[in-house]
């Protein structure tokens, strides 16, 4: 028999190969991996690692421990290159093929660049070896960093920065941070927040280009001319699905590796985690998430999906959850907001930084996003995964 | 079955509130309280569930 090949032994890949083993197959499974051993856990990079309060040794994924025991052949290292869809084989960077009997695609996605050429300084945050780059540029003790991008991951960095006594300038192009995926009066509570931490946020700016001498970046130039001098320059403007070993493979691509609702692309072939959009029948609508838990629990849909074969399989229905720290605030949210839904806020207020809001979209409640109130987040998204009505959110809440 | 959680590691998120709200239960105070420390062997599968799904591993189940 041949294996299932899972590619990336990140949270998505290994869960897939846990839920397998789970599922009572016996079979050999070989795990591809590009990086030279187990990747670390990622939350933690932008935070206690990059802090420096945390062992990087201690930021491990929750399966690290128990990849013994599910018995497979992990080859690190080691780049696929390109795959068919029609015969499922694989086609390895160091030239060898592999014949699999089924594919759990789990390569995740990569940081967006600001292209130009390659100057010191300047980092992306994905890997440990990121994280570890750009803590030995912060020890040097820049005058500033300037963080371009005042998504998530961004924010995250700065609050980090800043808490690491740095002086620090967070660039968005949009006019409040999070613009893409929540409503402008909760980017504004989180640019409020940081600028109440004495962060330089500058928002609807754009970036034209970065500044250098002698291949070290020495700022970065804004759209209206002016130069900001940095340091160093992190780069948090989003990340590309990891598809590109996919293009030609037969397996359709769009935002990312296109899924049914039992994340299957094609007969033999699943997706999970950052690379994969599905349409997830909660929502009725199809999506793509780049979130921590959603990776393990996808991955783990996927992994039951190759196992029921020529079956129909169950469909992933899923409410995302996820957390982001900066400072001492926790947000958490659970669900799939747009910018233009209602924001309604409740227990507590932006004032006090300590509230919950819930998006409104008609007689739907989109999502719920909390600042120390995980409480009241984790019970909405129980209420969440029965029904998306309004009605009871707002009662729970009010 | 004993509960045991590492409150270095926990960070209050309550995934393990939302899983199995008669066991853990994050309170306004933003700590975590674990409600009975040895549950009753019928809530075993959705106590091993909140421990898998903790996203620090901080809690562990002792037979
Ligand atoms: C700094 C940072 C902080 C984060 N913080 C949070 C947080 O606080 N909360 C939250 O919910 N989420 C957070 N996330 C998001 C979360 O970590 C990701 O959603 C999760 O890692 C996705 O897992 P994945 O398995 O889909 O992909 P990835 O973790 O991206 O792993 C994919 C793997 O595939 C490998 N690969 C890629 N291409 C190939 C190839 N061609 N051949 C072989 N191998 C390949 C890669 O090397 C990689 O190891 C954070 C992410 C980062 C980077
Ligand atoms: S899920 Fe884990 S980290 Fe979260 S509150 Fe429970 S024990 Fe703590």
């Amino acid at each position: 028999m041949d294996p299932i090949v899972v590619v990336g032994a990140s949270l998505g890949g290994l869960s897939a190969l846990d839920a397998l083993r789970t599922g009572g197959y016996d079979g050999d499974v070989v795990v591809l991996e590009a990086a030279s051993g187990l990747p670390s856990d990622r939350p933690p990079l932008s935070k206690q690692v990059l802090a420096g309060t945390m062992d990087p040794d201690a930021a491990r994924q929750p399966l690290a421990a128990k990849l013994e025991e599910l018995r497979a052949d992990v080859r690190w290292s080691t780049v696929v290159e390109s795959f068919a869809a029609s015969d499922l084989r694989l086609r390895l960077r160091n030239g060898e093929e592999l014949q699999a009997a089924g594919v759990v695609v789990a390569t995740g996605a990569a940081p967006r660049t600001l292209g130009g050429p390659n100057l010191a300084g300047v980092h992306v945050l994905r890997t440990l070896e990121d994280c570890l780059a750009l803590r030995a540029d912060l020890d040097v003790g820049p005058d500033r960093v300037v963080v371009v991008g005042a998504g998530f991951i961004g924010a995250e960095v700065a609050a980090t920065c800043r808490e690491l006594g740095l002086s620090v300038t967070l660039l968005e192009g949009a006019p409040a941070p999070m613009a893409r995926v929540l409503p402008e009066s909760v980017g504004s509570f989180v640019a409020d927040l940081h600028r109440a931490h004495g962060v330089d946020v500058r928002l609807g700016v754009g970036v034209d280009g970065l500044v250098g001498a002698d291949g070290r970046v020495s700022g970065v130039r804004l759209g209206d001319g002016t130069t900001i001098a940095a340091q160093v320059v992190v780069v948090g403007i989003g990340v590309a699905p990891s598809t590109g070993w996919l293009a030609g493979s037969g397996v359709p691509l769009g935002n990312g590796v296109t899924c049914d609702e039992t994340c299957l692309a094609v007969p033999g072939v699943v997706a999970a985690g950052d690379v994969a959009e599905w349409f997830n029948p909660h929502f009725g609508e199809r999506m793509r998430v780049e979130q921590w838990e959603h990776a393990i629990e996808q991955g783990a849909a996927a992994g039951r999906r190759l196992l029921a074969g020529d079956g129909p399989g169950e469909p992933f229905a899923s409410v995302p959850w996820f957390w982001s720290d900066q400072y001492d605030r926790k947000f958490q949210m659970a669900g799939r907001p747009a910018a233009t839904d209602e924001a309604h806020v409740f227990e507590g207020s932006f004032e006090e930084q300590r509230f919950v809001v819930a998006f409104r979209r008609g007689d739907r409640c989109t999502g719920v996003l909390g600042v120390n109130r995980p409480r009241h987040v984790v019970q909405s998204r129980m209420r969440l995964a029965e029904s998306l009505a309004w009605e009871p959110i707002e009662a729970l809440l009010s | 079955m004993k509960i045991v959680v590492n409150f270095d590691l926990c960070e209050s998120n309550a995934v393990c509130m939302g899983v199995a709200p008669e066991v853990f239960e994050v309170r306004d105070d933003d700590f975590l309280y674990v409600l009975q420390e040895e549950p009753p062997e019928d809530l075993r599968e959705q106590v091993t569930e909140a421990a898998r799904r903790c996203p620090k591993q901080a809690i562990t189940v002792e037979d």
